[in-house]
């Protein structure tokens, strides 16, 4: 089925920066925010806001991965998942503010898992949501503190997000749901 | 000579006389008709049906084989003791299910039947049952212990008559006790079966010993420790001038020095089990001591050299080694399990299977090795005759070309523990007569 | 993968995908909260027929780590007394709520037959049966391997490996031949010829009964305990005779390239196949092996419960 891009490669830049300027801003500079990204692709992006955010505020934010495969509530429906890295910059979590970074958000429930997850490893003064698509359909109470883009999808579409650093190119996709 | 036939009142006009009609006498192309006469075989040919009784029972056996009634050296009908694996009842009817008219039970017992009291006992049980004649085999030593000889001479005596003797589940090792027993029932015509096993070689033994089961971290049963025997009581029985019987032999070696020694005008005779025949080591990976046997199941090699052993009658015999055993004893892990099978009722399927079919044997041979050769080596009076007019009416009609589904809840025994499971047998047993009556027909039991 | 049975089950994929998910697991002792939620709700039997404290805490602690509930379920000595059946005691436990029965027992092939029989529904891991096999050992060997000599991750390949002591008798020693022979590893065992079981010339590795000869290359040296339990005294002539010809003190230990690392599953027989002196050493890595193996359990029962078959 032919996918409509509904993000190109240059919005996708944008979309990051102002991403960034919106994190900068909730918490009043960068200091105690640290970015948090959930593999696959939350890593990359997460890399890419810490960057920019840097780059506005002149000193490196500190960026790591949680790797939620262990918190899922799916065990044993869908077969053993290969677990991704889990890494916690050094100064840990406590008292910080931690980023979620995912690339599209949507029954919630990953989020729900990395906040658990989250839980187990400290105890962040706070713990904040960043995605770069919303594309709607909550199971649970989840929202997002910031948004690339809000994409409003039936359950019989599929968004796919594509980055550089995984697949070669930057976009997002929209199309119909196949057998995934 | 052994025991007298039971001599039952036939006093059914029908049943004192049968005519059969169209069977094909020792696998010969030919078919004729026979007709039985108060338990013996009273015509062959044109005769049979000419001179029938009117109310003869006549029985359409449509060019099925007819053998001599199969006679097995060597099963073990657990009664007295394990009841509740097999009663002398149950394996008589697996047995006359099977085509035998005839086994010789082990003396394993509970007690063990090493006099003549026991050995009585069994005997006067299997005649009750009426459906194969019971012969029972009587211990080499007092409870199987391996230490002094049991009173072979008062069970040779006895009703039972007995003239085999075998310590089988346990070898008799002591090479000195072995050539006494090997000397002392020369007196009676008698002889000695043995178990060949070294038990200091096959200490906690479990499967063949090879490289599956290094594999498998089972402890071997190495073929050297049967052969060391043989070749030790090959040798002892040419000393003193006896006749020895080998049971179940299982390997390549075994076979060659029984060829040598007979080579040598030893007087040794040899049985192999169906299993032996047929199933090989490699069942030992599901590790379901459904396939636990001692000797142990050998290498495809192995087979080979017995099957080729049989076809040339270097083995004399097909024996069963029929060895029932409660569900529990099966039903576990494999070091826990006890070693044995079934054989009586799927004898002459397998060695269809594996002897006839490929060619190796014919039904003539057969009816040598499943039942001349073990009545002559037992001594049995009145089993293993020819199927000529005059002699007893002991019969097995088989249907070569009724295949049939092992199963455990066909098999007659009081226990199911068949290798054979969910495997097909080429032949059916279609009926067996014991002296005239048949104690078979239409493949179940009357 | 429903059951662990045996580590020659494992094609190469499959146990680096389990290594790798020990190794992330690790970190779970780096955590403030020392425990993953992943096993809620599951429990976890314990069946061991044979003494093994090691074992079977580590397979505690890596079910506790998991958040699973754990039932054990001990006999005591080598004779199963009336109602200690395998079957009985694995129906019961099941009754009871198990998902997944880790089974030590003495009898070869014991896990196969829990897990093939028909008798449970539960998933089966082998904690070692008989003198077969000990896959979680060999995991957890391979992790420790890795983990010193290969940087933490990829295979063994090329790594040379000597294993000494009672093979005839020893699970950890064919399952460790299988596994690091599928991570690449070359394998060479060394025993006296009466240790070594008859057809080993046909398994994946080298062979040979001089201990002096193997220690100039090798990477790994790996300790099995001789277990005067199993054997009668045929097996060798005298304990000081097999410690002499077979056993590693720090003159042989010397002999190892600088690299070199010394591994035992343990317990051990402190004096008869190694020396105190060897064993506190500094190329000893016993301790490590007990850390790692919780890891590489975690990862088991983790593969096991969540695959398909074996869900709940």
């Amino acid at each position: 089925m032919a996918a409509a891009r509904v993000l190109e490669a240059d919005d996708v830049g944008r979309v990051i920066g102002r991403i960034a300027h919106e994190i900068l801003e909730k918490s009043r500079g960068s200091s105690g925010v640290i970015l948090l990204g959930i593999p696959t692709r939350g890593v990359p992006l997460a890399r890419r806001i810490a960057d920019r955010m840097a780059s506005i505020e002149g000193h490196p934010v500190p960026v790591g991965s949680l790797d939620v495969t262990m918190y899922r509530d799916d065990i044993g429906l869908r077969g053993p998942r290969p677990l991704s890295a889990t890494d916690i910059p050094a100064e840990g979590i406590d008292d910080a503010i931690v980023v979620l970074v995912d690339d599209v958000l949507f029954s919630g429930r990953t989020i729900r898992a990395a906040l658990d997850a989250v839980n187990d490893i400290g105890r962040p003064r706070a713990v904040r949501l960043a995605v770069l698509v919303d594309r709607g359909h909550r199971e649970l109470p989840i929202r997002a503190d910031h948004v690339g883009k809000n994409l409003p999808t039936s359950l019989a579409e599929s968004v796919q997000v594509h980055l550089v650093e995984t697949d070669g190119v930057d976009e997002v996709l929209l199309g119909s749901r196949d057998a995934s | 000579m052994s025991a007298p036939s039971s001599d039952e009142a036939i006093t059914d006009a029908s049943a004192r006389e049968i005519v059969l009609r169209d069977i094909r006498l020792m696998g010969d192309s030919q078919a004729v008709d026979v007709r039985f006469t108060d338990g013996r075989i009273a015509a062959i040919g044109a005769a049979a049906v000419a001179d029938a009784q009117p109310e003869a029972r006549v029985i359409e056996a449509a060019g099925r084989i007819g053998l001599p009634g199969l006679v097995d050296l060597h099963t073990h009908l657990r009664e007295p003791g394990r009841e509740d694996t097999e009663t002398i009842e149950t394996g008589c009817q697996a047995a006359a299910l099977g085509g035998f008219t005839a086994v010789h039970a082990m003396a394993n017992t509970q007690p063990v039947a090493d006099t003549a009291g026991v050995v009585e006992q069994v005997w006067r049980r299997g005649r009750e049952v009426g459906l194969c004649d019971v012969i029972p085999v009587g211990a080499v030593t007092v409870g199987l212990s391996g230490e002094r000889l049991a009173e072979l001479g008062a069970m040779a005596e006895s009703a039972a008559q007995v003239r085999v003797f075998s310590d089988d589940g346990i070898c008799v090792s002591d090479p000195l006790l072995m050539r006494r027993a090997l000397e002392y029932v020369k007196a009676f015509d008698g002889v000695i079966a043995q178990h060949a096993q070294e038990p200091r070689l096959t200490l906690g033994a479990q499967m063949n010993e090879g490289e599956l089961s290094g594999e498998l971290g089972l402890t071997g049963w190495p073929a050297v420790a049967e052969e060391a025997i043989i070749a030790r009581d090959v040798l002892l029985a040419e000393h003193v001038g006896s006749r020895l019987h080998v049971c179940h032999l299982s390997t390549r070696g075994s076979v060659e020095i029984i060829r040598w020694a007979k080579a040598r005008g030893i007087d040794v005779t040899a049985e192999v089990t169906p299993h032996h025949l047929m199933l090989t080591e490699d069942l030992a990976r599901t590790y379901d001591p459904l396939f636990k046997v001692n000797p142990p199941l050998r290498s495809a090699d192995d087979v080979e050299a017995v099957r080729a052993g049989l076809a040339d009658g270097t083995i004399d015999i097909v024996a069963t080694d029929h060895a029932p055993h409660a569900h529990e004893d099966k039903d576990c892990e494999w070091s826990a399990g006890a070693f044995g099978m079934l054989g009586l009722q799927t004898a002459i399927g397998v060695v269809a299977a594996t002897m006839v079919e490929p060619g190796n044997l014919t039904w003539a041979q057969v009816g040598d090795r499943m039942s001349f050769a073990p009545a002559r080596i037992g001594r049995v009076a009145d089993h293993g005759r020819p199927l000529e007019v005059g002699e007893p009416a002991n019969l097995v009609i088989i249907d070569p070309d009724a295949p049939w589904e092992v199963r455990a809840d066909r098999m007659a025994s009081r226990s199911r523990n068949t290798p054979y499971v969910e495997r097909t047998l080429p032949v059916s047993v279609w009926a067996t007569f014991l002296r005239g009556r048949p104690t078979v027909m239409a493949g179940a039991l009357t | 993968m429903k059951h662990l049975l045996s580590a020659a089950d494992l094609d190469r994929e499959e146990a680096l995908t389990l290594l790798d998910t020990a190794e992330e697991l690790a970190s779970v002792t780096d955590r403030a909260v020392k425990k993953l939620p992943t096993l809620r709700g599951r429990t976890v039997a314990n069946l061991f027929f044979e003494d093994s404290t090691r074992t079977r805490l580590s397979f505690e602690a890596a079910a506790k780590r998991l958040s699973a509930d754990v039932i054990t379920f001990t006999a005591k000595g080598s004779s199963v007394s009336k109602g200690e059946t395998l079957k009985d005691t694995a129906l019961t436990l099941e009754a009871m709520g198990a998902q997944v029965i880790v089974l030590r027992h003495h009898a070869s092939g014991a896990a196969q037959r829990l897990a093939e029989s028909g008798w449970i529904g539960a998933s089966v891991i082998n904690a070692g049966d008989g003198t077969h096999e000990h896959p979680t050992q060999a995991l957890l060997d391979a992790y420790t391997l890795r983990q010193h000599l290969r940087g933490g991750s990829g295979d063994l390949q090329g790594l040379r490996v000597v294993i000494v002591g009672d093979i005839l008798h020893s699970r950890v020693a064919r399952s460790n031949v299988a596994l690091l022979t599928t991570l690449g590893a070359r394998v060479t065992l060394v025993a006296p010829p009466t240790l070594v079981p008859v057809g080993v010339e046909s398994w994946n590795c080298d062979v040979t009964f001089d201990f002096d000869d193997s220690l100039s290359d090798a990477d790994a040296v790996m300790m099995l305990r001789v277990q005067s339990e199993r054997m009668n005294a045929a097996y060798f002539p005298s304990a000081h005779e097999y410690s002499r010809r077979y056993g590693l003190d720090s003159m042989r230990a010397a002999q190892l390239p600088d690299h070199a690392v010394v591994l035992h599953p343990g317990p051990m027989n402190r004096g008869m196949e190694i020396t105190a002196e060897v064993a506190d050493g500094p190329r000893a890595l016993i301790v490590d092996q007990v850390a790692n193996g919780v890891s590489v359990r975690m990862a088991v029962l983790y593969q096991v419960l969540s695959s398909e078959e074996g869900a709940a």
